[in-house]
């Protein structure tokens, strides 16, 4: 596929990064406010609330990933204006502050002194201007470089290793050169296989950030481990699917980096990449807590080869679903955006199955939902470093 | 028509990609790097998705799949055997 005049169509946001969603989200800054943020998405059709579980008494590194999460989320060009419920006003403003760097149209409330039916009337009247606002925006034609696209794998088995993984890894190699940013984490499932990231790297001050944060994650796995992890990473469907040890899901898993591109830097959990190129984030491998991360780092498409067929998505985040196992692709069939199967045929080869995936990707980017879109799955699920205070 | 892939040269298993397979089946392989093809004979019923030893084994020996060390037999395994948790296990954590 020739992609040096490549082109997708995107919304092109006030600081102008390109989305391929125009989304008005609903953004609660703690468990408490999922009550409010879910009425006002059921009073103004078209919105979306992003209910979690967390945001109360956190602190330091662990409140510090919240806010960069959420503010990240609400920053996403997906994303085309947001309303922040928080149960005070603090910490909502922190979030919408956040948000409003980029520009975009963001409001916030605070439910205490109010209570919850009188933030809702205040906040819908605001989601109900934005959704109408956001309805008018057109896409323009933008070039490939815009378009951000992060990876993870999940329920891998053996056949992602095979044609899934590695016709991420075709087209990434075949993104790269466009000057595409791109994203690939999952530090624990490197394990086995980190010295090929490692040789990877663009130079040795990345190898060496590359290597710190493989090892503090090790550190936490060989700290809290009671056993070999079996049945956790791999987990018990890796383990159905053939798959035996971590050395040999790592090995799979970074097929997905294809064979020519470099990692060009590494990032904290939910950062935003400074530039182009193939970055590695310290994240972990539990699949709806990566896509939120990448999503929060401003990814606009995600790439998610399967082998057992995981069938999460991200509320704001399409997630285009490969496949190369012949037993789920005809089981789950509903799930899979790009059946990549021939390869354990022989019938189709990577180059091929590589360009099958950018022709979806560029369809996804146009504004073709993915399966996990249409299946309303919306995971958004925050990372947390560890107890609440 | 291929019932088993292998992902290059010296690697140690393959893996079944089609199901049903059964314990004395002669079985056609593909060895995807360097496009070549290999047969071997199953010794045991295999799940698609699930390794099949290309080699005889002994207890502690490593097994090599993509080229690099996947983790260590635990008891003797011969060639056609399934080769999953039960006879294979990690070297880290």
């Amino acid at each position: 596929m020739d992609l040096s005049k490549a082109s997708f169509w995107g919304y092109r946001r006030e600081n102008g990064r390109i989305g391929v969603r125009n989304h008005v989200i609903i953004l609660p800054v703690d468990d408490l406010s999922n009550a409010a943020a879910q009425a006002v998405e059921n009073n103004i059709k078209g919105t979306l609330a992003l209910a979690h579980p967390y945001g109360r008494l956190q602190f330091g590194a662990d409140l510090e990933l919240h806010f960069r999460t959420l503010i990240g989320t609400g920053a996403n060009p997906n994303v085309a204006a947001a309303v922040v419920i928080g149960i005070e006003d603090g910490w909502a403003q922190r979030v919408a502050d956040g948000i409003a760097k980029t520009g975009k149209r963001v409001s916030y409330f605070g439910i205490e002194g109010h209570g919850d039916l009188e933030t809702v009337k205040r906040a819908s009247q605001v989601a109900k201007e934005y959704v109408q606002w956001a309805s008018e925006l057109r896409r323009e034609e933008r070039p490939l470089k815009d378009l951000w696209v992060s990876t993870k794998c999940g329920e891998s088995d053996t056949t992602s290793g095979i044609g899934a993984n590695p016709c991420v890894g075709n087209a990434f190699d075949k993104l790269y050169p466009h000057g595409v940013t791109l994203v690939f984490g999952e530090t624990t499932e490197l394990t086995g296989g980190e010295h090929l990231v490692a040789a990877r790297c663009r130079n040795d001050a990345v190898r060496k950030k590359f290597q710190a944060m493989f090892d503090r994650y090790q550190e936490v796995i060989n700290r809290h481990k009671t056993s070999d992890l079996s049945e956790s990473q791999p987990t018990k469907g890796n383990i159905a699917g053939g798959l035996t040890t971590i050395e040999e899901k790592a090995l799979g898993n970074i097929q997905k980096i294809g064979r020519q591109c470099l990692v060009d830097g590494v990032l904290d959990k939910a950062e935003m990449p400074t530039g182009p190129g193939l970055w590695f984030m310290d994240s972990s491998s539990a699949a709806a807590e990566m896509v939120t991360l990448c999503a929060a780092s401003g990814y606009v498409v995600h790439f998610f080869p399967t082998g057992q067929c995981n069938v999460i998505g991200n509320p704001i985040l399409p997630v285009i679903k490969i496949c190369a196992n012949p037993r789920t692709v005809r089981l789950m069939a509903d799930h899979i955006d790009v059946d990549v199967s021939g390869i354990t045929r022989r019938e189709l080869n990577m180059d091929q199955a590589g360009d099958k995936l950018l022709e979806c990707m560029f369809r996804t980017a146009n504004g073709r939902l993915t399966a996990a879109e249409a299946l309303g799955h919306r995971e958004f699920v925050l990372t947390r470093l560890y107890e609440s205070a | 028509m291929i019932h088993f892939v292998v992902h290059e040269e010296g690697d140690g298993v393959g893996v079944v990609v089609v199901e049903g397979v059964r314990a004395g089946q002669h079985l056609a392989g593909w060895i995807m790097e360097e496009n070549r093809d290999v047969e071997v004979v199953a010794k045991n019923d295999i799940p698609i998705g699930h390794k099949l030893a290309l080699r005889d084994y002994r207890d502690g020996d490593t097994i090599i799949k993509y080229g690099v060390d996947i983790g260590r037999v635990l008891k003797p395994i011969a060639k056609g055997e399934h080769v999953h948790v039960h006879n294979l296990k990690t070297k880290r954590w």
